[in-house]
């Protein structure tokens, strides 16, 4: 049996006056993949941003338990020290700040240590590779003028050099088209060690054909509804989402 | 190796310094009488002594401004009661506000090199370095000397270009005020066909008497020279009297090039009331780079005149007001021949309720064809409370030209803070980063280490903004 890596009891979580999550349990172990699906609205992007700590998304009730440790009112940017990684849906754009520069900053700061100039250009240049990236990304202003794919990408190349335990991929899939989708899938897959943890977010199954997730858990109306083996993908898929909601 | 004994020192380049012993009595506010005792103190010749009492009038008739910043608390009489050098002679480290204090410490410059920024002690190595420059200089016929000497030096030109043909005392109330009591500052001649290699700072003459408050610099790029300015460095300039009326007047002959950069830092009790302008001539360029910080209330408008056919004119700018500042900035652009150039990118950050406005003047004259400008301004509020506006001024009196123009004020997002975090950055972290990569520009067009400097006032700025 593998250890638990995140424990979520009983969250409830309101975003401007509005009660999203209503009693979320959700549990995911470490090396594991958990693709998390659902009808729009549901709130996985929720449950994302609210493991990373937005303040937006105010906690009312319930606890996130990182490696045993709550880090319900912690601040996002020590949960990414501690590990937690989000992949946003729509990155934010910061016009001067090149990609280089940016990943530099962020990765001295959550590994704590200043990673080499020559060891940094070694790293980028597989990763830019892998992600089939070109190399004047590196001296481009981190995601302003990126299409929906580049963007997705860079999301991408920051995970890889920070190296977290738990990576969220919050609709990872969206606006990336057949090939790109296949790229970065595959990154991942190849970036992914035997102690990190993908937590997908997604609505549909192509990704999943890729990543191939040990559990799959539905949300919808604020809670996990049913949880299951990869095959609960196919059979949602076939039925929908109301096969569960009638099921339940 | 740094040496405070003043014995030591060759101050034959600051031979006012030494002579400089006034004793006022307080309170007497600007009159004739102050205007004749410090042309008499600096040894003048008589022409600069009648240009100075001539301005005296003018400026007692002129109005103060009423646009811009409020000047209203603003008491000239008793600030010039504290220009007089006594007071500088009785400076000591302990007078410096501690706030400054602090930022020299944390800049990281040394002490002793603190105190001579601060125009209270003297520097021993800098003295070196700046014979060092001035020599290899000289060899090329480029005169760097200080104003106050250079009256004496060389009267023809400085008799012909001060304030004659460029900046004059007619232009406003402080351009008179500065002609009356103007001190210190810096004169340039670069020769026809000279390309200065070295950007020249003003920076070695910091701890000259009367420099910082008056101070006057005069340019001349003569036909096909190139020359780089650097005025004020970065560190936070202190002053015993609150306001600065400094005034710049660039002469950019055909084809030369100036590149006219500045950081500056003022004290946050300063009233910062500077004049800056270039007269461009055929083919020539001027490009200014300019770094407004600190200082209570800020007016400053460098303008470019573009005289000859072809000449260009770039102004790249920042100004950053935090609370209780209302910095008031921007650029002129007059073209008034044909195929002229002007290119303006303005940035303003403000926070704490601070006022940062940009307030330019594009002029195109009728004889301007073809001329192309564009003006591209931004402003940065880091809240709620402080205020970002633009001000720019178009006046076109020709058909056939090319005008471009793009304002835009923005707030940081509660979005961007989170992603930058979920990176890893502390929430002060993640705003310093925004604000730097707003700034990139200007830091582009800086020498490395001026843009380094820019991005740590920068961050000593944002400090503390946080709640």
């Amino acid at each position: 049996m593998r250890e638990t890596l995140l424990e979520i009891k009983d969250l409830h979580v309101e975003v401007e006056d509005k009660y999203i999550l209503k009693g979320l349990n959700l549990t995911i172990k470490k090396g594991e993949i958990h693709a998390i699906m659902g009808p729009n609205g549901g709130g996985k992007s929720t449950l994302c941003n609210s493991i990373m700590g937005n303040p937006k998304y105010k906690v009312t009730l319930g606890q996130i338990l990182f490696e045993g440790e709550d880090i319900t009112n912690l601040k996002v940017n020590e949960r990414a020290k501690k590990g937690i990684f989000l992949s946003f849906q729509y990155p934010e754009e910061i016009p001067g700040i090149t990609v280089d520069n940016f990943i530099r900053t962020s990765v001295n700061i959550v590994t704590g240590q200043n990673v080499t100039m020559l060891q940094f250009a070694k790293d980028m240049k597989n990763t830019l590779e892998l992600l089939d990236m070109k190399s004047e990304y590196r001296s481009r202003y981190l995601n302003v003028g990126f299409s929906g794919g580049e963007k997705k990408k860079t999301e991408i190349l920051q995970m890889a050099f920070l190296k977290p335990k738990l990576v969220m991929l919050d609709e990872i899939d969206s606006g990336l088209d057949i090939d790109a989708l296949k790229v970065v899938a595959e990154a991942v897959k190849k970036l992914k060690t035997e102690e990190m943890s993908i937590l997908i977010v997604t609505h549909y199954n192509r990704i999943l054909d890729y990543l191939e997730p040990d559990a799959i858990s539905v949300l919808m109306d604020g809670k996990i509804v049913k949880s299951g083996d990869r095959d609960l993908a196919k059979i949602l898929e076939e039925k929908g989402y109301d096969f569960v909601r009638n099921g339940v | 190796m740094k040496k405070p004994d003043i014995k030591e020192i060759d101050f034959s380049i600051y031979d006012v310094k030494d002579n400089v012993k006034y004793e006022y009595q307080t309170g007497k506010g600007l009159s004739k009488e102050v205007v004749l005792e410090i042309s008499e103190q600096k040894n003048e010749p008589s022409w600069m002594r009648d240009f100075r009492l001539k301005a005296l009038e003018i400026y007692q008739k002129m109005p103060m401004p009423t646009w811009g910043v409020d000047l209203s608390q603003l008491d000239i009489d008793s600030i010039i009661a504290y220009i007089r050098p006594s007071a500088k002679m009785q400076r000591s480290w302990d007078e410096v506000p501690e706030e400054i204090r602090r930022t020299f410490e944390r800049l990281g410059i040394p002490e002793a090199e603190r105190k001579a920024l601060a125009g209270v002690g003297a520097q021993y190595d800098s003295e070196v370095v700046y014979h060092n420059i001035k020599e290899s200089l000289t060899q090329q016929g480029v005169i760097f000397e200080d104003m106050d000497t250079a009256v004496k030096k060389y009267p023809d030109i400085i008799k012909e270009y001060f304030m004659t043909k460029n900046v004059t005392p007619h232009d406003h109330k402080f351009a008179a005020l500065h002609a009356a009591i103007w001190s210190g500052g810096t004169f340039v001649y670069v020769p026809e066909g000279v390309k200065v290699e070295v950007p020249l700072q003003a920076y070695f003459r910091m701890n000259a008497p009367g420099s910082g408050q008056f101070e006057h610099t005069l340019i001349i790029a003569d036909k096909g020279s190139e020359v780089h300015f650097i005025e004020g460095c970065s560190a936070p300039q202190y002053s015993v009297s609150n306001l600065h009326a400094g005034c710049v007047e660039l002469f950019v002959n055909e084809g030369a090039r100036i590149i006219y950069s500045t950081i500056e830092n003022w004290s946050k009790n300063t009233y910062n009331l500077n004049t800056k302008r270039a007269i461009v001539e055929k083919d020539g360029i001027i490009e200014w780079i300019s770094g407004s910080f600190g200082s209570h209330k800020t007016m400053l408008y460098p303008a470019s005149i573009l005289k000859g056919e072809g000449a260009k004119a770039e102004y790249t700018g920042v100004t950053f007001a935090a609370k209780g500042q209302h910095l008031d900035t921007g650029s002129k652009m007059i073209h008034l021949a044909p195929h002229t150039s002007s290119k303006v990118l303005a940035k303003s950050i403000s926070k704490d309720g601070g006022i940062s406005s940009y307030r330019g003047l594009l002029k195109i004259g009728p004889n301007a064809e073809g001329a192309k400008a564009s003006v591209q301004c931004e402003g940065l509020m880091l809240d709620d409370i402080s205020r970002s506006d633009t001000m720019p001024v178009i006046e076109i009196e020709n058909d056939n030209v090319d005008i471009g123009h793009e304002a835009k004020v923005g707030r940081i997002s509660d979005e961007q803070i989170f992603y930058l975090m979920s990176r890893g950055l502390s929430e002060d972290d993640a705003r310093a980063m925004i604000v730097r990569g707003f700034v990139e520009p200007i830091a582009k067009a800086l020498p490395l280490e001026y843009a380094v400097e820019m991005n740590r006032l920068i961050k000593l700025e944002l400090e503390g903004a946080i709640g």
